[in-house]
Order: structure tokens, then sequence, then C-alpha cells
């Protein structure tokens, strides 16, 4: 079995505005140093087979056709 | 005229449209989602506003993959009109009937109003009866409404006269309401047989309730 986590964000250059949100409500609570922020979301996926080289195509293709919108998301994957 | 009206779970606004239609006289139809084809009558197919799948994982995402999606992608690529209202218009965008994506509206909330909005290009069927420059007043209520296109994308829909409609003041002044490029509202394909906005012109029918500006837009539609 593998396991394929996926991490779903804005691309960049495309303006996060909930991770602006949370990167003002962390400068109110004082944490410095804070230079950038970006809200995404992550989506873990199970999958039967124990070939990775099989499973990343299969997610990739999962990615491209739903879980990620192309126009304005990217994707990583990290299989596990 | 036939308007066939599509409806999935969590669609909301699928009555408003069949009023908004019967009104201006037209025979309409509503179709659940998992049905695989159009009525052969259909002369304008609606993607009715709501909130289908729950806005699951992005708003239209899941609605893209239904049943009757197949039989709407080829009734468009074969010039059938088709017009999504809100959900309907993140539907067609995530189905890449439109160009662009529905991103969450900048300032983060939902927003529910009456906001007055600004005719781009009448050069098509749906704003025909209306004239480049004037002003609407229609209700927006949409969470993901902002909208977004690369650069690229925008001169695209600059140079075909792809872009409707704008939010704007009452005098036609640009007022942006959810961070969407350039202020767009509502935008169709290259071919101007596919159209898409945020504002929802079939809440806009009866002066009583605020505005009867939809009737306008909506006309043209029932003209051709």
């Amino acid at each position: 079995m593998t396991t394929a986590i996926i991490n779903v964000s804005l691309k960049a250059g495309v303006l996060d505005s909930q991770g602006k949100a949370v990167h003002h409500a962390l400068d109110s609570l004082h944490f410095e140093g804070v230079s950038d922020v970006r809200v995404g979301k992550q989506i873990v996926i199970k999958l039967d087979t124990d070939d990775k080289t099989v499973a990343m195509s299969e997610v990739e293709k999962m990615c491209e056709e739903i879980l990620a919108n192309t126009v304005i998301e990217d994707y990583k994957i990290e299989l596990i | 005229m036939k308007v066939t009206i599509l409806q999935f779970p969590g669609t909301n606004c699928e009555y408003d449209t069949q009023h908004a239609f019967e009104k201006l006289g037209a025979t309409t139809e509503i179709i659940w989602h998992k049905a695989e084809s159009l009525p052969s009558d259909t002369n304008l197919l609606v993607v009715a506003g709501g909130f289908s799948y729950g806005d699951y994982l992005r708003s239209g995402a899941i609605a893209q993959f239904s049943p009757v999606m197949k039989a709407v992608t080829e009734y468009a690529n074969n010039g059938g009109k088709v017009l999504g209202i809100c959900n309907g218009f993140q539907v067609l965008t995530e189905a890449g009937l439109l160009p662009g994506a529905l991103k969450r509206n900048d300032g983060l909330h939902f927003i529910s109003k009456h906001h007055t909005l600004k005719v781009e290009n009448n050069d098509n069927v749906f704003l025909e009866k209306l004239n480049n420059g004037d002003v609407v007043n229609i209700p927006i209520a949409h969470h993901d409404g902002n909208y977004f296109i690369d650069q690229d994308g925008l001169k695209e829909l600059y140079a075909n006269n792809q872009v409707l409609l704008t939010y704007s003041d009452a005098n036609g002044d640009v007022k942006n309401p959810n961070g969407s490029v350039d202020s767009i509202a509502g935008v169709c394909n290259k071919n101007k047989n596919v159209f898409g906005l945020m504002p929802h012109p079939e809440r806009a029918m009866e002066s009583i309730l605020g505005s009867d500006d939809g009737v306008k837009m909506l006309e043209g539609f029932l003209a051709s």
C-alpha cells in the first residue's frame, strides 16, 4: 500500500487572501520575522499499489483532473 | 423557447431561474444531474446557482464530473447556448467551458447584497438588449466570486470582447467588491454561446423586490 500526501496551494503570483489574513493575525499576536504565509489544503489518499512509479502517475492524473485547479493552484505530491 | 435548468445536489436557485424564464414566456424544465442527455428541444441550458456538492474541494469542482456534464459539453461545443449563474459560472470554469477560475473573495467574507454592474460588451445574445456602458442593479451572493485569469488570458478576453460585465458604482466607475481581476463579474467563451456571471439576474425580476434589471438581461436569450 502507498499513501499519497498531496498539498494544494495557490500558485505564486495568485493573491492568497487567506494567507494574508493569517499573516496579519500572526503580526497582531507579535510573532516576529514572518515574511510570508500561504494557506492550502492537504489531501491524503491510500492506494492499493506498492509500486511508487505507478502510484505517482495515478496521483498526478488525479491532481490534473480534479484535485487541483491548475488555472490557479499548484500541487506537490509526497509518497510514503 | 425551451429553457432547461440543471439541478445538482446543493443547487438552490433552480426555482428562481424557472420563475424568471417563465415570467418571460419561456417553457422550462429542471433536470437532475444524473440525466445523461438534455431534452432535445432545449434552446438554452442554464446551470443554476447554489452550492453543488456543498462546494467541497472547490466550488463547482465535483459537479463538473456529474453524468449530465458530458451532454452539456457536447451541447456547448455544438453551439448550444449555455448560461451559468453564480455556482453555475464556477461549474463552467471548472469544466473548461469558460476561461479563468473563481477564487475566495479577497475580503474572505460571503457577500450578499445588491451591486451595480456595467455592461462592457453587448455584441452577444445575452446582453443585446442593453447598451455598452449601461449600469444594472443585480444581487450578488457568493463566497468564491473573485475572478482570476492570467495576463495572457485577460488580453485574449479583451481582444475577443469576452468581458460581459464588471462590478461598478451607480455611475459605471469601477467598484470591486471581491478582488476580481479588472473587476470582472461575467465573461463568455470565444464563440459567444457560453456565458457565466457571479451576479443573479434571475433574482432581479420584480421591481417590488428591489430591481427588475434582470429582465433586460435574460430577455436577450428569448429574442434570439
